[in-house]
């Protein structure tokens, strides 16, 4: 069954007098419970693709929907709640609040939740320790090696139990060590906690990591195949 | 609640810089509860004048003396119930950087006319009867540190010459338009020695019904019209009033200068807050991914202005109210009662709301209207 579902989506920019045109038409789904890698070039359209799937950009043209909500319909004010609750976001450069601690960036977006301080605790807590981060609850970003970070970020992305995790180029600061543990995390939360998983990359290592890969160029879906380690199994 | 860890973390970020902006904003209100506190004190004190006194004055000014046979005739105008007189004496103590107000008067006739100043009746005798004794306000006893019985010598500005007086009263006033940091002495002792150059300074009436003093006053001013020294009569309190006047068009100045420095904080501060939207551009586009709405953003960003303008307003405002109010302060005997009234706070709390609206609406609005993708571009 499809969590997210893309349909005839057209997206242009327009650049001085230059429209440039991202998507024409393209459809694509999201299996719940999938873990997918979206590679292709610069300027494919992997990141748009992205924000799209969020709600932080509208299609020109076409629908997206998420676990059955029009994303692409619903007015900003709506899309904001529905994000808290059900999209988590991980960026390439981590984008730790850093005059915020471990815990207190993790417990941002229960702060949008009603929740009492002791139950946001308790997830905070949870989240921590499945990312391995519970002893570096108190530690402020700096305090915090490149890989940590990006699993405090991946902890906040969790944390208010969404449905989909978004990706930006997760690893794409890490060094290979720190990219392993974050891509075998993901795996994890794919596996155990059923998590839908979307993830950018330009990274093959990284991808073979996602059960399928999503080739795209020029906003075109070029290919659809199993992910190297997952097609082995 | 739950955001303000969010809001006091972001505050934390550049320390110094909230710091300092906090303390300007503190030093503006504490400015302005100042300035404003002369202009509201000289207000109160003009009202605080008794309704059945009035003032004769040369009618060329305060600084000019009137004929001492004025007195008699001023005591024969229908109406006038009693007279005194009084000279302003200009004396120094000590090494003169603690000015005090030293007046010359007739003593019965001058206590009888102003029993809001309270003295003992045994002090009240040994005042009247001994030509060399002064009476002192409570406050001024307190700061030289002097005792009833003890002799003080002035150094004469206006009437050249060391002057030397006995203490032998000390009065507190019973309301604030008498200031309780004067010395008051015989203007008999002080006739005795400049015969030729003393006259009284001004006279005081007491008269039977207040509803007739522009009638007394006219009177008493157009009986003088024609001698050498014509007069001006009216009202304590009017008075009391023009006696604002003499410090220039105060209001104005102090108004002014109370709203320069406002302005001017507006600006630092207004400042401050638009610098620290700006670096936090990419966290504001973070904060709209995790799902934090527009208005949600604003609000944080308008609680920081908030935070710095109240927490620099109570420090200001509260610190003026605090600092005047336990130093007893008097503005050098000019200013008894000097105090930052509950108006005044007020005042400056609406000021302090004012700048919090001011100086985070647009950092607010911005980070509201951030376009979430643009700028997680610059971020990424």
């Amino acid at each position: 069954m499809a969590l997210v579902e893309i349909r005839d989506v057209h997206k242009s920019f327009q650049r001085d007098t230059q429209k440039i045109d991202v998507f024409t038409g393209l459809d694509i789904d999201f299996a719940e419970g999938s873990f997918t890698a979206l590679m292709g070039p610069s300027g494919s359209g992997k990141s748009t693709l992205l924000n799209l799937v969020a709600g932080l950009d509208r299609p020109t043209q076409g629908t997206i929907a998420v676990a059955g909500s029009p994303v692409s319909a619903m007015r900003a004010s709506e899309l904001a709640p529905w994000r808290a609750q059900h999209v988590g976001f991980v960026f390439q450069s981590y984008n730790l609040l850093p005059v915020l601690t471990a815990s207190q960036n993790v417990e941002l977006p229960l702060l949008l939740a009603p929740l009492s301080k002791k139950d946001r605790q308790e997830r905070v807590k949870l989240a921590l320790d499945i990312v391995g981060l519970g002893d570096r609850a108190d530690h402020f970003p700096r305090q915090l090696s490149g890989g940590q970070e990006q699993r405090v970020s991946i902890a906040r992305a969790i944390v208010a139990d969404p449905t989909l995790i978004l990706l930006d180029e997760p690893t794409g600061q890490l060094d290979g060590k720190s990219s392993q543990e974050v891509l075998a995390l993901l795996q994890r939360l794919n596996a155990e906690f059923k998590k839908t998983i979307i993830m950018v990359t330009h990274d093959a290592h990284a991808a073979e990591k996602a059960k399928t890969t999503l080739h795209l160029e020029k906003g075109d879906l070029i290919e659809k195949r199993p992910s190297g380690a997952m097609a082995a199994l | 609640m739950r955001f303000l860890p969010l809001v006091l973390a972001n505050l934390r970020r550049h320390k110094w810089r909230s710091v300092l902006t906090t303390l300007s904003v503190a030093l503006a209100l504490f400015l302005f509860a100042s300035l404003r506190s002369v202009v509201t004190t000289l207000d109160a004190n003009s009202r605080f004048g008794a309704a059945n006194r009035m003032i004769v004055q040369n009618a060329t000014g305060i600084v000019f003396p009137l004929p001492m046979s004025y007195a008699a005739r001023l005591q024969a105008t229908p109406g006038v119930e009693a007279v005194t007189w009084a000279n302003w004496f200009g004396g120094r103590y000590g090494d003169g950087k603690r000015f005090f107000a030293n007046f010359a008067v007739d003593p019965e006739s001058y206590l009888r006319m102003y029993p809001e100043m309270v003295i003992p009746e045994d002090q009240k005798q040994a005042f009247i009867r001994e030509r060399t004794a002064a009476v002192v306000g409570k406050r001024l006893l307190e700061v030289f540190g002097w005792r009833v019985g003890q002799d003080v010598t002035l150094q004469g500005t206006i009437f050249p010459g060391d002057w030397t007086f006995t203490i032998r009263g000390v009065y507190t006033p019973s309301n604030r338009s008498i200031g309780d940091d004067a010395m008051m002495f015989h203007y008999d002792y002080l006739y005795e020695r400049f015969q030729n150059r003393v006259t009284p300074g001004w006279f005081v009436l007491r008269i039977a019904d207040p509803g007739r003093s522009a009638t007394v006053a006219k009177t008493i001013d157009d009986g003088f019209r024609n001698s050498s020294d014509p007069t001006k009569t009216g009202t304590e309190r009017a008075f009391q009033a023009g006696f604002m006047t003499m410090w220039g068009n105060v209001r104005l100045l102090m108004g002014t200068i109370g709203t320069a420095v406002v302005f001017a904080i507006l600006m630092v501060t207004g400042n401050a807050m638009m610098m620290s939207a700006r670096e936090r551009t990419g966290e504001v586009a973070v904060l709209k991914t995790i799902g934090f709405t527009d208005r949600t953003l604003f609000v944080l960003v308008m609680i920081e202005a908030a935070l710095i303008a109240g927490t620099g307003a109570f420090m200001g405002l509260g610190g003026a109210r605090a600092l005047y109010g336990l130093a007893d302060t008097n503005v050098l005997g000019f200013l008894p009662g000097f105090h930052v009234s509950d108006g005044t706070l007020v005042f400056g709390s609406g000021i302090a709301v004012l700048l919090a609206v001011a100086s985070g609406v647009v950092p607010a609005w911005r980070a509201a209207r951030l376009p979430v993708v643009q700028a997680l571009r610059k971020v990424e």
